[in-house]
């Protein structure tokens, strides 16, 4: 695992946590530092585990094994309810019997404040998710969006270290889906707390993310930060996960300093450097590389370019109005490779079957087993 | 066309006999026959002059508030575990409870009889509580367990998460928004029991219930108008009860935004 953490203090330390249903085992042993004010995000598909691992950090779920502390603090000892988490329910969990102002208050039942107090500080709380004046609403009338923002601020009221989000955002629709992402990573900024995000969507974790820790069977198999994530994913289950990515087979050689030798059926030779070969992986091992649709071009009637160029036919397109995603055949290679292109002014979306150029660059490619 | 007959003759078939109650109960007249004789009072008069009904009916009340009680309570516990977790042998031991739903009434009756008198126990009001408990459970689970099925597990979480522990979430969220469910079950169960006739007839030892002293008093002719007010009275009670057994419940669910999952009507 490649863990480039650079991160001032921990707030979360993760070491070796496992935990088993019965026989099944749901986290496989999760190492990992969370540092403080990180907006730090738990990716992967449904039944990798993020989830368990969320709610082991709030104290719902004891791990069967491993350690996990929070500020320093061992919490094997320590209940959900004594602890420096809070928690924004994927339901949202809005108490539909409580008014707005209620639910946002409650965590402060324990703490015996004045009733002046009380009610300035559910004000600020409403006010920071921008719902000020909603505090006499009955909850249950409340708009997807609108329960969203209850939770969240019925959730940083108690001020925690950490703010734990079990996929906030799955329930609303694209628009406010990506508004809200903006607001929660400007909130985040804000208010300076440590975010561990849970989510499927790779596109969110990418958007919000400090840090992303890709999550397959109940292991990390990757943490990184989203660039990284992105440019230089370990394996191909993670590249396959984040994003688009065009595998081909491919066989490399180490040669002499830090370049490796690639050869790829259809596209050539090419002379890559050592840091596009995962660690851990011989490049004797490499049996594939892979190439995102971006990081190669169709080159137009009468375009030129520095790059390498290899011949291909366009076999399908989709128009997404600003992109246009070519499925291209090249000459010699079985599986067909995805080209997204910028529909820039004046640039025509080619047809079906039209032969074409395509330029590529072997700065982007990455090596896998 | 048929079918609006045939419903029409079922509902009359349904609830003619209950119409005569009324009609008999202020009839002036012991012979319950028509034509009617013309209008009184004096039956209801009658029933307040009669201490062993009013025995019977402080009885029956005592044995119905305690059923609903521990019936609503066993009730609780058993749909917040049929709802909330998994455990093995959960369908068997849902189905045993629902049971009593389709058993003939008289074998509970002569099966607790028989176990009472074998373990030497004397019979009593507490004893019929027990038989009424038993027949009571299956209503309240079956009104609760969608009282529970609606709520959000991880509403009792939040309430943990922000500090509360398991119990007081219970009390502070969990309870409340059960609590039209539980006054139904109580409504509902106090009802069964007031009513029920055949386990009380066998389990009463010497304090009859009303409708065991009712019984009773359908030997003896000329006191049968005075049976039909005491019918009245318990007819107009029941659906009194149930409708606001009912009613609790439907604003209970509308007040915190459920959909309406059911329930018994």
């Amino acid at each position: 695992m490649k863990d480039t953490t650079g991160i001032d203090r921990p707030i979360i330390a993760l070491q070796g946590v496992e935990k088993y249903y019965g026989d099944y085992q749901a986290l496989r042993g999760i190492t990992a530092d969370i540092g403080a004010g990180e907006f730090f995000s738990l990716l992967g598909p449904s039944g990798c585990g993020k989830t368990t691992l969320l709610r082991t950090i709030a104290g719902f779920e004891a791990p069967s094994a491993g350690r996990l502390s929070i500020d320093g603090r061992d919490m094997s000892r320590v209940p959900a309810n004594r602890r420096p988490t809070n928690m924004v329910f994927q339901s949202y969990a809005i108490f539909p019997h409580l008014s707005v102002a209620e639910n946002v208050g409650f965590g402060l039942r324990r703490s015996a404040l004045s009733k002046e107090e009380n009610s300035r500080r559910v004000g600020e709380a409403l006010e920071m998710v921008g719902l000020g004046g909603y505090g006499s609403r009955a909850a249950h009338a409340l708009s997807g969006g609108q329960r969203q923002r209850v939770a969240l601020a019925r959730a940083l009221i108690l001020k925690p270290k950490v703010l734990l989000l079990d996929e906030p955002l799955s329930a609303l629709d694209r628009k406010l889906r990506e508004t809200m992402q903006m607001e929660l990573r400007k909130l985040q900024r804000q208010v300076g707390i440590t975010f561990v995000l849970v989510t499927h969507d790779q596109e969110e974790a990418l958007i919000m993310s400090d840090r992303i820790a890709v999550m397959f069977d109940g292991q990390i198999a990757q943490l990184d930060d989203p660039q990284t994530l992105y440019r230089r994913p370990v394996s191909r289950q993670v590249a396959d996960f984040i994003g688009v990515m065009n595998f081909l087979p491919a066989q490399a050689e180490a040669q002499e300093g830090r370049q490796v030798a690639v050869t790829i059926p259809g596209l050539g030779r090419a002379e890559i450097d050592a840091e596009q070969v995962p660690g851990g992986l011989h490049p004797g091992q490499a049996a594939s590389v892979g190439i995102r649709p971006e990081t190669m071009s169709i080159l137009f009637a009468g375009e030129e370019t520095e790059r390498r160029v290899a011949q291909a036919t366009v076999e399908d397109l989709a128009y997404y109005g600003d992109m246009t995603y070519y499925t291209v055949r090249m000459r010699g290679v079985d599986a067909p490779l995805t080209i997204s292109m910028k529909n820039l002014v004046g640039r025509p979306v080619l047809a079906r079957g039209t032969e074409t150029r395509v330029a590529w660059d072997a700065r982007s490619l990455v090596l896998f087993a | 066309m048929g079918l609006r007959i045939y419903a029409v003759l079922y509902l009359i078939f349904l609830y003619a006999p209950i119409a005569l109650l009324p009609i008999f109960a202020f009839n002036d007249g012991t012979i319950i026959a028509f034509p009617l004789r013309g209008f009184t009072t004096e039956w209801f008069r009658q029933l307040t002059e009669i201490p062993a009904l009013h025995g019977a009916v402080l009885n029956s009340l005592i044995i119905a508030v305690s059923s609903a009680v521990i019936a609503t309570l066993l009730g609780i516990c058993a749909a917040r575990a049929a709802t909330r977790f998994v455990f093995p042998g959960k369908k068997g031991i849902m189905g045993l409870i629902m049971l009593p739903l389709v058993l003939p009434e008289i074998i509970v009756a002569v099966s607790l009889l028989v176990v009472l008198l074998q373990l030497g126990l004397p019979l009593g009001a507490w004893t019929v509580v027990l038989g009424h408990v038993l027949i009571c459970v299956p209503f309240s689970v079956a009104i609760l367990n969608s009282a529970f099925q609606s709520l959000d597990v991880s509403l009792e979480e939040a309430a943990i998460d922000l500090g509360e522990t398991r119990w007081s979430s219970f009390r502070l969220i969990t309870l409340p928004l059960v609590m039209p469910g539980i006054i139904s079950s109580l409504l509902i169960s106090f009802t069964i029991s007031l009513d029920e006739f055949i386990i009380a007839f066998f389990l009463t030892g010497t304090d009859p219930t009303l409708p065991v002293y009712l019984w009773g008093q359908l030997r003896f002719p000329q006191k049968i108008p005075v049976v039909m007010a005491l019918g009245t009275l318990l007819v107009l009670a029941s659906v009194i009860l149930l409708a606001v057994a009912e009613y609790v419940r439907r604003r209970g669910a509308a007040r915190t935004g459920q959909r309406d999952t059911g329930g018994l009507m």
